[in-house]
Formats: structure tokens, sequence, C-alpha cells
């Protein structure tokens, strides 16, 4: 078990600047998700961690050793792939055994272990079939017990649920949940998913473009996104947005930009002037998308039972102020000026 | 700054392409620079390790005999001829083969008898089935009365070259069929069905959507069997002998090497016909754009 | 105006025409090589469709020890070609497939251009080589002058092949503590066989095949290879016809590579497009 600190890490391949300069310090036993758009270098970051790319700059402790000359395998670390990487030609239990035997542990070691961490995953029936032979979520929980059976101080997960099903995925969210509870090991995660992040993360880590926008718990990237970026990443639906000088009355002292959330919205008699574009009945909830005098589209929600005039009447938008957010022009929240 | 992966990566690669290339700087690199070397000698094969330097004479000498012009006519007749008949005919079958047909398996599979047989026993089998007197063709045309008297291929002037471009055509076909289906099978369905749907004919469908995707497999099938039409020597050696009629340049510089002993000559022929080659792969390459990716 | 059924109907006939006729033509040249065989004496010079199965010709074949000389010569040398170009190919495909570093592109146009050499280019240099390692009229100089155009071929299909691979078991390989050696020897050759089998099969064939090397670094007749030796059979007399006995051993020593062909049917085909289209 160790912690985690990057100073200063960079990645180029060739004239493109992939991780420029990040600076992160992950505790022992955190569970720490790293999100953002496809290409922020959310895998490149984790990848340089595992130790399967170099460092072209800056550093890595783990367990405060220095990390980024040595090899993956002796950093103790394990990594879960996004395809599982399962040996295609190995039993279940060569898989998992493999790094064992590779270090030339004794046989009968590596079958004791490996029986172990299938039993703990609940894979213990599966041990003499191929991959091939395996469903999605148990070939999910042979590629875990192969990262498991190293006992490796920090695992990494590169977005490994993203090839399952929604049920699955469900049910591995939990898995990996569970897993983090009873183990009590770092684990650093990858998703492009945002509930999979809100879900299992301590803490979770917004990245764009090679640099980290915004470190906090769910709770506080939720509630105080530091920017208009992480403000709009963080939340589902998205954030509405319209210029400060569209929404009369909302006003934030330095804000020229304003943000409020589907959820905090309700149609009123007055407030903002919109029109009703069209209602979507999700079954729990209905999702009811406005336009705006100027044209923009905002989102909203409401209960399923909740009482929505028909697409193309005229309707008003209220929130309290406190769920108003303000951003600057170079898009950084605006604190609310306490009141 | 730490490049610890990519300079371990380096060196792994290097260790493990190394036996490779040893292998082949020893039997590509070095012998093609020796037969320039002694391109440039009088070097003689009974006795090759005496000689002395003439320049550029031999190089000279081959493009003043007569008999390398006729060789190298013959071999671009046969080049141009060959390649040709099998890319249409490589084609017909290859879309033959990519429909849902009764005897496709039978034809998948008898396709690769001519390419699986060794090039010495195809020259035989066509020799004797090619016979003047006995041979099976000559008998089946006269059977159907047309002609009257057995020809004697291989010695007809007009024929000999020919007959080879035939036996030739026969032999790698099967090869441009391959690798068309290959390419045939990567179109997508759905393309020409849309295209069918739109009610675009089956003879539109194949100039406008098929041809143009199949350019790169065509285009590197075209390229191989050219650089090997222009090398060719075993089976115009087995059918036509040392006949002029059917002379291709390999002979002819094997010749010069071999039977007169000549290796200066010689290695100045051979000279000529790596030349030969390859000016055509560059000027293939460029016209039939293979570095480019095809759209789609 | 025929019908939509009707014209459907007359296109499926026509097309099996057309299958039928291909067949023919592939097939009825090897077919009358079979058929002759068979014929002796008089026979031979009889058109007729039916073989007779006089197992004379194969008797003499069998019989000659130079025959069966080069039989043994050309397995042996075919053989050994296959194996060494097979082992150095997977080492390379490896490196061109698997690994970057700065002048790969390079390296494998190199190998590219190498395949298209002439072999009748390098034959005065290949002379010299081989008189100097001693291997003049040796099966060893066809082993090593074969590998001329066997090692590029297999190297470049071989590498195609190692790139179909995820990377991400290279990755896990790494993860789980493998050298770049035990990542190739465990992981990717147990993955290899049918890529092996399907090139190994194709570089056998292009060396059992091979013509003007064999004809000219060998002396004797004890130590030719089978195309060679069928390419010199020659009747006693110039107005004897060997084609008895040509034809018999064309048919020995092609059915055992048409039978093997015919079973790995489907590899050769993913074999030889392999490097062709993808690459």
């Amino acid at each position: 078990m160790a912690s985690v600190t990057l100073t200063g890490a960079q990645k180029r391949f060739g004239n493109v600047t992939v991780i420029s300069g990040v600076d992160l310090q992950i505790a022992d036993g955190e569970f720490v998700v790293f999100v953002g758009p496809s290409g922020c270098g959310k895998s490149t970051l984790l990848r340089m961690i595992a130790g399967l790319e170099d460092f072209s700059g800056g550093s890595l402790q783990i367990g405060g050793k220095h990390m980024e000359d040595v090899m993956a395998s002796k950093r103790g670390v394990a990594m879960v792939f996004q395809s599982y990487a399962l040996y295609p030609h190995m039993t279940v239990a060569r898989n998992i055994g493999f790094a064992l035997e590779t270090n030339g542990m004794p046989r009968a070691e590596i079958a004791r272990k490996t029986r172990e961490v299938a039993e703990l995953l609940k894979i213990g029936k599966l041990l003499d079939r191929k991959p091939r032979e395996l469903s999605g979520g148990q070939r999910q929980r042979v590629a875990i017990g192969r990262a498991l059976v190293r006992s490796p101080d920090v695992f990494l997960f590169d977005e490994p649920l993203s090839n399952l099903d929604a049920d699955l995925r469900t049910e591995m969210r939990a898995e990996i949940a569970r897993l983090h509870k009873e183990l009590g090991v770092t684990m650093i995660y990858v998703t492009h998913d945002q509930v999979e992040a809100m879900t299992l993360a301590d803490r979770i880590v917004v990245l764009r473009e090679g640099r980290i926008e915004q470190v906090g718990t769910p709770a506080e990237l939720y509630a105080h996104p530091a920017n208009e970026f992480v403000a709009s990443f963080i939340g589902s639906p998205r954030m509405n947005f319209a210029a400060a000088a569209d929404v009369p009355g909302r006003g934030m002292g330095g804000a020229v930009k304003l943000g409020v959330r589907p959820e905090a919205i309700l149609l009123s008699s007055s407030g903002l002037a919109a029109t009703l574009e069209r209602v979507e009945d999700l079954g729990h909830e209905q999702l009811i998308y406005v336009r705006l005098e100027n044209g923009r589209l905002w989102t909203l929600r409401a209960a399923k039972d909740a009482d929505v005039p028909q697409p193309g009447a005229p309707i008003f938008l209220d929130w309290p102020d406190a769920a108003t957010y303000g951003f600057d022009a170079a898009g950084r929240a605006v604190q609310r000026s306490a009141a | 700054m730490s490049r610890v992966l990519a300079r371990r990566e380096r060196r792994a690669a290097w260790l493990f392409l190394a036996p490779a290339i040893v292998v082949l700087l020893l039997v590509a690199a070095w012998p093609l620079s020796k037969t320039f070397y002694l391109s440039l000698t009088d070097a003689n094969f009974g006795n090759p390790d005496q000689y002395g330097f003439v320049g550029l004479r031999n190089y000279a000498d081959v493009l003043d005999d007569r008999l390398w012009w006729k060789s190298l006519s013959n071999t671009l007749f046969f080049t141009v001829a060959s390649v040709g008949i099998e890319t249409v005919l490589g084609i017909a079958i290859a879309l033959l083969l990519n429909q849902a047909i009764p005897g496709r398996g039978m034809l998948r599979a008898s396709i690769l008898i001519p390419w699986a047989i060794p090039v010495v026993v195809s020259a035989k089998i066509w020799e004797w089935m090619l016979h003047d007197q006995f041979g099976v063709i000559n008998a089946v045309l006269i059977h159907l009365g047309v002609i009257e008297r057995g020809l004697a291929w291989m010695a007809e002037p007009g024929l000999a070259l020919w007959v080879i471009v035939f036996v030739d055509v026969w032999i790698t076909t099967p090869f441009m069929v391959l690798l068309i289906l290959a390419g045939l099978q990567m179109i997508s369905k759905e393309v020409l069905e849309a295209a069918y749907v739109d009610g675009v004919p089956a003879w539109r469908r194949f100039i406008s959507i098929t041809l143009p995707l199949l350019r790169p497999s065509i285009g590197v099938a075209v390229l191989f069997r050219t650089l090997d039409a222009l090398r060719m020597f075993d089976l115009s050696y087995v059918l036509g002998g040392n006949s002029q009629k059917t002379m291709t340049v390999s002979i002819y510089a094997r010749n010069q090497l071999v039977s007169f002993q000549q290796m200066g000559l010689g290695s100045a022929a051979s000279t000529w016909v790596f030349f030969l080659v390859a000016l055509a792969a560059i000027l293939l390459i460029g016209l039939l754009k293979l570095h480019k990716p095809a759209e789609g | 105006m025929l019908s939509q059924r009707a014209r459907r109907k007359t296109g499926q006939w026509a097309k099996g025409f057309a299958v039928a006729l291909t067949v023919i033509y592939t097939i009825f040249p090897y077919y009358w090589a079979i058929n002759s065989s068979f014929k002796s004496g008089q026979q031979l010079f009889e058109v007729n469709l039916w073989p007779s199965l006089d197992l004379v010709h194969y008797r003499a074949l069998m019989g000659d020890p130079d025959f069966i000389g080069s039989i043994l010569n050309s397995v042996i040398v075919a053989s050994s070609t296959t194996f060494i170009a097979l082992a150095l190919a997977t080492f390379s495909a490896y490196a061109l497939g698997r690994l970057e570093f700065a002048g790969k592109r390079a390296v494998l146009l190199a190998f590219l251009s190498v395949s298209m050499f002439p072999q009748v280019a390098v034959l005065s240099g290949m002379f010299e080589l081989i008189r100097w390692l001693g291997l003049y009229n040796h099966v060893g100089s066809l082993v090593l002058a074969y590998l001329l155009f066997t090692l590029p071929f297999t190297i470049w299909v071989l590498t195609s092949f190692m790139r179909e691979f995820p990377r991400e078991l290279s990755e896990a390989a790494m993860m789980d503590g493998c050298s770049h050696w035990r990542t190739l020897t465990r992981i990717y050759l147990p993955l290899m066989g049918p890529a092996l089998a399907s090139t190994g099969l194709l570089a056998f064939i292009a060396a059992w095949n091979e013509f003007l090397f064999a004809l000219t670094f060998i002396l004797t007749d004890e130590n030719r290879t089978i195309p060679v030796a069928i390419g010199l059979i020659s009747g006693n007399s110039r107005y004897e016809f060997p084609f008895g006995p040509v034809m018999a051993a064309s048919v020995i020593v092609t059915l055992p590579l048409i039978v093997l062909v015919l079973i790995f049917q489907r590899k050769i085909v993913s074999g030889l497009t392999a490097g062709a289209v993808k690459g």
C-alpha cells in the first residue's frame, strides 16, 4: 500500500504535448478517478504511472520512492486494461498466475494464490477455461484477478467497464467498490463516464488538454466547480449557460457568463422568459427543453407526474439565487459574495 | 528526463532484427555489390580471381549486342501481354468467386493447383500438351477441324512467345485472383446494396464503385506480377531452351555468365536487369499511387 | 421481355457454366499429366482421356537413386530454408510489428526492396560468396541463397500478422514482468501457430520450386533438387520422348504440395494476402 505523488509530470509525443506539468498527490488507500473528454490525457497519465509510457519530464513517487525510471513490473502497481488483454492461449488459472510464474514463484504457491484470488472474485469454477469461453463480465473478473494476485500497492484501471453492457457495468462497479473497501489499497481509475466517477471516487481529478482543471470530492466538484469546463463536465444533464447580460437581475460581480443546473430550475409564472420546445418522458422523470429568447437551448428536469405545458407554450424559468454560478471572461468561477 | 522504456525498446528492436539484417547483408547486399563490382571488370568464370578493370565497357558491350535488345523486347512483350491478360482474367474469376454460386468451393480449391505446381513442372506439362505430333491440344484442334496438321507451337516464330505468355497466364492468374478476391471481400456490401436500391445498373456499379475500391488490390497484384514477369527465367528456359524467339533478359544474363563464362559482361547484363526491375518498380508505385490509401 | 426470375435463372446457368469452364481450365493440365504418367510405350502417343494405370514409369523412378536423391535434396533444402527463415522472421516481425524505434520504416522498406531483387542480379556475387564459403555443388549453398527471397517475404507477412494482435497483450505482459524475449516466446509465439503454418508453407513452396540458383550452384546429378532434375530429364537418344517419366516425376513431386495446399487452403490465402492488401 502506498501513496502516489506526481510532480510536474510531462509527456510529449514528438511535438505534441499530451501531459503538460501535472502535480498530484494521492494518499495511501485513496480511490482517485481521472475524468475528462477523450484526448484529455487521462489514459496517458495512468500509463505513465503504470510504467507503460516514459516521462518526458517531472517525477513520480510511489510510497515515497522515485519510480519514473523503474520498470513497470517493479513499481508495485497492477493494471486492468480496457480490453482486458487476457492471454488468449492460457487458461484462466494461468492468466492469473502468469506474473507469479514470470517471477519464478514455486508452483504450489502460485496455485494457492490463484485459487485464493479466484474465490474472492467468484470465478473459482472457471479456472480451467480459456478466455474465449468466458462472458464479458467473467473476463473482467479474470483481468481484475490477474492484477490482484500480485498484491500490488497501487491498482490502476483504464476504462475497465466500457466494454460491458449497462447491467453488468453496475454490478462490476459495485464489485470494484467492494474490493477497494476490503483491500484498502490505493486505486486510480480512468473513465469518461461521470456516473462511474461520482459513485466510485474518494476524489475526482478533472483533466483537459493535459492539465488538471480541478481536484476534489464528487460533492465538491458538483457544488463548487472551479471553472466553466468542470461545471459543464460534471452533472447530467449538463449545466445551462447564458451570457450574464441575457439573464437580467441575476448578475454576479465580475461574471460575464452565468450557469444554472437543470435540477435547480422551476417552471414559474415569472422569471426568465422562454418557449417550451420538447418534453422527453424518461419514465422516472421528465426532461424539458426550452428555448431562451436569445436562442439558447436550456434543459430542466421535472418530476414524472409534474404538469408540463404543451410544446410551443411560452413559459418562465425561476431558480434560487444560490443556484446561480458565475464565470469571468477566462471561464473561472466567480465567488458568490458572502451575503 | 527519462527515456528508459524507449531506450530499452530500441535496443531490443535492433537485437531482434540483427540476425535477419546480417543474413540479408550476406545474401543480398554483398552479392549485389559484388555483381556490380564484377561488371566493371573482365573477370572470367573459369578463373574468377584474376581480372582487370575495364570501366563501363561491359555495359556498352551489352547494349551493342543485338541479342540483348531481342531479349529485352521479348521480356517487355511477355510482361505486358501476360500481366494484362492475367489482370483481366483475375478480376473476372475473382468476381465469379465472390458470388454465391454452386461449385464455388471447387473453383476456389482448383484455382490453387496451377499456383502450387513448380514452374518447371508446369512448363513440362504444357510442353507435352503442346507437342507437335502427340500433344493433346493439337489432337483436339484437329478433331474440331480448326487445323489440319499438328502445329509445332514452340517452333513457329509468331507463336512461341505467345505460348510462353499463355502458360504464364495459366500459372499465375491464381495469384491475381486471390489478391483481388481479398480486395473484393473488403468492400462493404452495404455500399453496393445502396447503389442497387438506387437503381444503378450492374455494369455501372462495377465501373464506378467496385473497380475504384479495388484499385489498391489490383495495383499491388499488378506490381508484384510485373516485377516477377520482368525477371522471368525458368518458364522460358525450360519451354524455349536457348531459342532467341523466347529469350528473356534473365536468360541472356545467365548465358553470358555461365554458358560463355564471361563474368564481367554477364554481371553488366545482370545489373541492367536490376535497373530495369528497379525502374519498373518506381514507375508502377508512382503510377498506381500505391503509397496513397484508397478512399472509403 | 424476360421475367426477373427467368433472367436470374439464365444468369445462374451462365455463371455455373463459367465456373465449370474455369475449373476445367485450371485442373485439366494436371489431370493430363497424371493420365500420361500411367501410359507407357505406344499408349503415350494416343490421345486417350482415361488412363491405363500402367505403373512402369513410377517403378523406374523409384528405382533411380538420383531421382530419390533429388527429392531428398529438395526436402532438406526447402525445410531448412523454411525453418531458418521463419525463425529469423519471427524475431524481426516482433521488432517491426510490436516495438517502436527510429528507422523502422526504413528497415521495412529495405526488406521489401530486397524481395524485388531479380535473382539474376545477385547471381555472380552469390556465386563468389558460395565458392568462398566452400559450398559450391553443395545443397547448403541453396539453403543460404534461398534466404534471399524467403526471408524478406516471411518477415513482411509475419509483421502484418503480428500487427493484428492487440497491443495491450504486450503491455499486460510488461506489467506481469516479462522481458521482450519472454513476451515473444510465451505470449506471441503460441498465438502465431496459424500464421507460421501458412507463411511457412508459402516459403516451403517457393524454395521447393526454385530453379535458377539450383541450376547454377549445383554441378552434379546427385546434388540436384527436384525442379532441375525434372528439367534435365532426357531420353537416351534425341528421338526418344521422355514425357512418360517426366509426367510421372511431375506427379510425384507435385502431389504432396497440392494436398498440403488444399488442406491449408484458407490459411494460404490469408498468408498470401496479409502482406499485400494490408501492408
